[in-house]
């Protein structure tokens, strides 16, 4: 409880004192650089497995002759939008984009790289956190985007290369009774988890005390905090979205 | 000049300095000494404002700087150059980028004028041709250098460095401590060193302050550290295999 109110202060201070907005508009696209176009690829490249395996395996338990093919692409389509896109790359991103911002400023901390900018005048969480914050928020929908995108294409692929499923009923699945409200879902889901992560995991770092072994503690943390807090959002987000 | 007023700072209930007053001289190099863990740090940290001390004051030319309003406190940070104990460099930054950070921050000048200033600094501190180096592919006395460079860049009126020596070889530790020494006379800046390294202490100490256990004890200069007759002080000046060869002399 301590830790969360400490949090929240942290959060406060991320908004106080800020830079100009030029300033945090260079910073913002340098960071948008290292959490968002450094991800693509590995996003892209998991997802296509997700929405493979997904075909593949929906495919192998559909056992029943009456059950239409294209059940099988309205199945990848949900378990994507809704779950596998924003949720399984929230972890991805967790163990990539997290761990480095808390080891970027847990490092930062202990070779007072902090204290420097703090004796320069400058608001130091807000000069490194709020940027962060703000590119973690406009690329995390961008990788989820991408991460559906692939893992619906590597779906379709993967379909008409076994012969699991011809294109058209793919194509004819993925539209089948398709409601947008789905998408919209997964982009709030996008936007909470993302804030979740990127704060989290710059908190844990920004307070880092000691050496390098509390370096990489605060990085073990930052994941697993930060994993535990999508998760459970997810779960809430659930329950208040999607009672409708 | 820079002057403390009965400064006191506790962390948890546990006392780490206790009604420190004391001035630093311009123009000279000042120095804090003691062994570790005495609070040396911490004193510098509540001189710059990275700590609020729960007691006292300080004051930069009689500018109250604890008390002192937003611009206040950003006009005398202007006036503030820091060098850390392993230089402090940010990682992400090239050498010129990290000297010229404090320009871009605080300066009001034309990105010509910033790199003259940037290329001047450095040369100073006798580093040229590394501008384009990253942090982590330059040596330790050389990211000294740079953090010298950046914490002048702004000419900046009161100069501190925690543990310049911290990690480095001694020779390469003369070449900083004189560095330090030419540069506090040269643009005439008021100096404080932290340092537990008694070569320094001979080396460039004007004015001197000794701290144990987060008190001060005793205030000098280095000709007079070595009969000061605080016992808790020679202990510290003649634990050095040098210095207890010269006591035997003396
Ligand atoms: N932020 C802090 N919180 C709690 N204790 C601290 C903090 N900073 C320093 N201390 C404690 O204060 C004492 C003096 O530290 P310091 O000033 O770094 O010593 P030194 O003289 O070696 O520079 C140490 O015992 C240290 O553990
Ligand atoms: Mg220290």
């Amino acid at each position: 409880m301590k830790g969360f109110g400490q949090y929240i202060l942290f959060l406060g201070s991320t908004v106080v004192r800020m830079e100009s907005f030029k300033t945090n508009y260079r910073l913002v696209l340098e960071e948008c650089v290292q959490i968002g176009l450094k991800s693509v690829a590995l996003v892209a490249l998991v997802s296509s497995f997700m929405g493979a395996v997904t075909t593949v395996q929906t495919a192998y338990n559909m056992v029943s002759p009456l059950i239409p093919r294209y059940v099988i692409s309205q199945v990848v389509r949900e378990m994507t939008i809704l779950e596998l896109a924003p949720t399984i790359i929230a972890v991805i991103f967790a163990g990539k984009v997290g761990s480095s911002m808390a080891g970027g400023l847990g490092t930062m901390r202990i070779t007072e790289q902090i204290d420097a900018l703090e004796v320069m005048g400058i608001n130091s969480a807000s000069y490194l956190v709020f940027p962060k914050i703000i590119a973690s928020l406009l690329m995390y929908p961008m990788l989820v985007v991408v991460a559906g995108a692939s893992s619906l294409i590597a779906g379709y692929l993967v379909g008409n290369i076994t012969g699991i499923i011809t294109p058209t009923d793919y194509i004819y699945g993925i539209r089948f009774y398709f409601d947008d409200y789905s998408i919209t879902f997964a982009m709030i889901k996008s936007f909470v988890f993302a804030f979740l992560i990127s704060s989290i995991s710059s908190f844990k770092g920004y307070y880092t005390q000691g050496g390098a072994l509390e370096v990489g503690i605060a990085t073990t943390a930052a994941v697993t905090t930060s994993v535990i807090a999508v998760l459970s959002a997810d779960y809430l987000l659930a329950q208040l979205l999607y009672v409708r | 000049m820079l002057k403390v007023n009965n400064i006191s700072k506790s962390f948890g209930g546990r006392t780490v300095i206790e009604d420190i007053s004391g001035e630093f001289d311009k123009g000279k190099t000042n120095l804090i000494i003691g062994s570790s863990g005495t609070g040396k740090s911490v004193l510098l940290k509540c001189i710059v404002g990275l700590i609020t001390p729960d007691e006292g004051n300080v004051y930069y030319d009689l500018r109250n700087f604890t008390d002192a309003d937003k611009e206040m406190k950003a006009e005398i940070r202007r006036e503030i150059g820091m060098l850390f104990q392993g230089g402090a460099l940010f990682d992400s930054k090239n050498v010129e980028q990290n000297v010229m950070f404090p320009l871009e921050i605080l300066a009001k000048m034309s990105p010509d004028e910033k790199l003259d200033r940037v290329n001047f600094c450095l040369k100073r501190v006798g580093l040229e041709n590394v501008n384009k180096k990253m942090p982590s592919e330059i040596s330790g006395g050389m990211k000294k250098r740079v953090g010298i460079a950046r914490a002048i860049v702004n000419n900046p009126n009161y100069l501190f460095c925690d543990e310049p020596n911290s990690g480095l070889d001694p020779q390469t530790s003369i070449v900083i401590d004189d560095l330090i020494g030419e540069i506090t006379h040269e643009f005439d800046i008021t100096t404080i060193v932290v340092t537990h390294d008694m070569n320094s202490v001979m080396g460039i100490g004007e004015k001197i302050m000794f701290l144990f256990k987060g008190r001060k004890l005793w205030e000098g200069s280095s000709a007079d550290i070595t009969h000061s007759n605080v016992t808790e002080l020679d202990d510290f000046v003649f634990s050095n295999k040098v210095m207890q060869g010269l006591r035997k002399r003396t």
